[in-house]
């Protein structure tokens, strides 16, 4: 049936398409959230240095690093693919990779393979910047890495949701501030959910992202909110939920072929 | 025994937008190894018609095949045998010339084309802006582009949605000669234009399209032919025009103080027609001091039939 084929040729050139489409710009696309990501931690640590200790044993600056890291790699998952394919609608230059011979499940895995590749290169530049700066250590880093691939992924299909769904940059703008920059900001990447009463504790388990920046953190420390194996098949459920419905608007064409 | 797979095979195809019925019931087939116009005002549904074909919009109704491959069902068959020029001048800012076609032909499963991609930005005159970024070009430039991308994967079939729009005279010979030689190695081109002295000169069959519906669809000679004659412009002397002739008069008879005779131009449905009407003009009491006839072209035709339709 052709809506399962899968063409590794066309696959691979729409993702170096993509991959060199960020990499051309990289100044702007990996330099600038690497040192955005290490004005929060100066300016955070700094601030609340002494008056925060959200793990026992830990500094807040340390627990500040790997928040930061997969804040950096959701948002820059997202913005790959959501800005790529806004770009390419408005421009109109999406015709060329919509005339030739692309399947939707190949189009769907070239996009968010980039948008992963984007996310873990800038959460890994702000790791190294960062790393001097804390008393780090890497208790799991298996969960660490399996969170950030992850969370790219899901971030990745966001973008290109959005980016199937905007039809002019205000609407993609829109998308960014009020959906995606909440669930981040409001994920844990700056405090402990135990810290928060247990109604926003609550409310906090409904985002996803805070499994993802949880479980990432897991991965340092050996110590998080939520145990890992739930957050992780939280965010497997988050992806698959996801991943099916950009699929299923990929396979009809929504808002793409008219 | 079967008829030969047409390179192009349009059956009853319709589409609606809203309130707008932008093809109804349109069919057509092109041979392989045809040069083909579609023609039609703006909004008669060229456009539509081929965004269908390349599988960017889906008919309410009705099926699309090129190369004997249904354009929903065997996309990727029916894609690769199909190269599409778009009407709206687009390009990728991020990349080169030759980026551009190297991941267009990689689209297309084509990994080492650089053979033909040379040969491609050498026919279009583009070798020297083959490491140019898309942004340095100009209009033509890019438009050349557009068309080295239709063709980077060798399709069987060819769409131009007005190739030549912003195209100088000069560059516009260039692409028509490689097109030409395209359709002589056996490419089937199906072209829409305003420019109808090119369809007229470059395609031999020629379907017409008004509000979305084929209304005239045969050979570009016999369409000419069916509406052979033209205007033939008179300067006469001594009698008036006869009555007789009065039905066919397109400018009516106009004084001429130098010569003290009259001008005018008279309808002529045919060439067999023209005969009868000098010899009447001479009964008439006419002399003819001069005359000529003007036959139609394409434009002439296309008019007549758009407004009869």
């Amino acid at each position: 049936m052709a809506a399962i084929e899968f063409s590794g040729a066309g696959f691979a050139t729409l993702l170096r398409k993509e991959l060199l489409r960020f990499w051309k710009v990289s100044f702007q696309t990996v330099a600038a959230p690497v040192l955005t990501s290490l004005l929060y931690l100066l300016v955070f640590s700094q601030a609340l240095r002494g008056h925060v200790e959200a793990y026992p044993g830990v500094s807040y600056t340390a627990f500040l690093v790997p928040g930061l890291v997969m804040m950096s790699v959701l948002q820059n998952a997202f913005a790959n693919a959501s800005s790529s394919l806004i770009q390419s609608k408005i421009t109109g230059n999406l015709v060329f990779v919509l005339l030739p011979p692309l399947a939707h499940l190949e189009i769907y895995c070239a996009y968010v393979l980039a948008s992963m590749v984007r996310g873990l290169v800038v959460g890994a530049g702000v790791l190294v910047v960062t790393f001097p700066l804390t008393d780090l250590r890497f208790a799991a880093p298996g969960w660490a890495l399996a969170f950030a691939v992850l969370g790219s992924a899901i971030l990745g299909t966001m973008g290109l949701l959005a980016g199937i769904w905007a039809e002019k940059f205000d609407q993609m703008a829109a998308f960014q501030n009020f959906v995606i920059m909440p669930l981040t900001f409001l994920s844990g990447v700056f405090y402990s959910t135990h810290a928060l009463s247990p109604f926003w504790q609550a409310v906090s388990h409904l985002n996803p992202f805070f499994y993802m920046v949880d479980g990432f953190r897991y991965g340092f420390f050996g110590v998080s909110d939520v145990p890992p194996a739930i957050s992780l098949a939280a965010v497997a459920a988050a992806l698959a939920v996801a991943a099916a419905l950009t699929l299923r608007l990929l396979s009809r064409g929504w808002k793409l072929r008219h | 025994m079967s008829a030969p797979v047409a390179a192009l095979d349009i059956r009853s195809v319709s589409r609606r937008f809203g309130a707008l019925q932008a093809l109804d019931d349109v069919s057509l087939r092109v041979e392989p190894g045809e040069f083909f116009a579609l023609l039609g005002p703006n909004g008669a549904g060229k456009t539509t018609l081929i965004s269908i074909v390349a599988g960017l919009t889906r008919p309410d109704a009705g099926t699309v095949s090129v190369m004997g491959h249904d354009v929903q069902r065997d996309f990727r068959a029916a894609r690769r045998a199909l190269g599409v020029v778009p009407q709206e001048l687009v390009f990728d800012p991020f990349f080169t010339v030759r980026e551009t076609l190297r991941i267009q032909s990689g689209y297309f499963g084509l990994r080492r084309n650089d053979d033909w991609i040379d040969e491609l930005l050498q026919n279009l005159d583009l070798a020297n802006k083959a490491d140019a970024n898309m942004r340095q070009l100009s209009g033509g430039m890019k438009r050349r582009v557009l068309v080295a991308q239709a063709l980077v994967h060798r399709p069987p079939v060819i769409l131009l949605d007005e190739p030549t729009a912003g195209v100088d005279v000069e560059l516009r010979q260039t692409l028509w000669q490689f097109v030409r030689r395209l359709n002589r190695e056996g490419h089937a081109i199906v072209l829409t234009t305003h420019y109808l002295e090119e369809a007229e000169q470059l395609c031999t069959r020629i379907a017409m399209l008004k509000q979305g519906r084929v209304v005239v669809m045969e050979r570009t000679a016999d369409l000419i032919r069916r509406f052979s004659g033209g205007k033939l412009v008179l300067r006469c002397s001594g009698a008036t025009l006869p009555a007789e002739l009065q039905p066919t008069v397109i400018e009516p008879p106009r004084h001429d103080a130098a010569t003290g005779g009259w001008t005018a131009t008279l309808r002529v449905d045919g060439n067999a027609e023209v005969e009868p009407m000098l010899a009447r003009l001479r009964l008439g009491g006419c002399r003819i001091d001069e005359l000529e006839l003007q036959h139609v072209d394409l434009e002439d035709v296309f008019v007549r039939i758009m407004q009869a339709a």
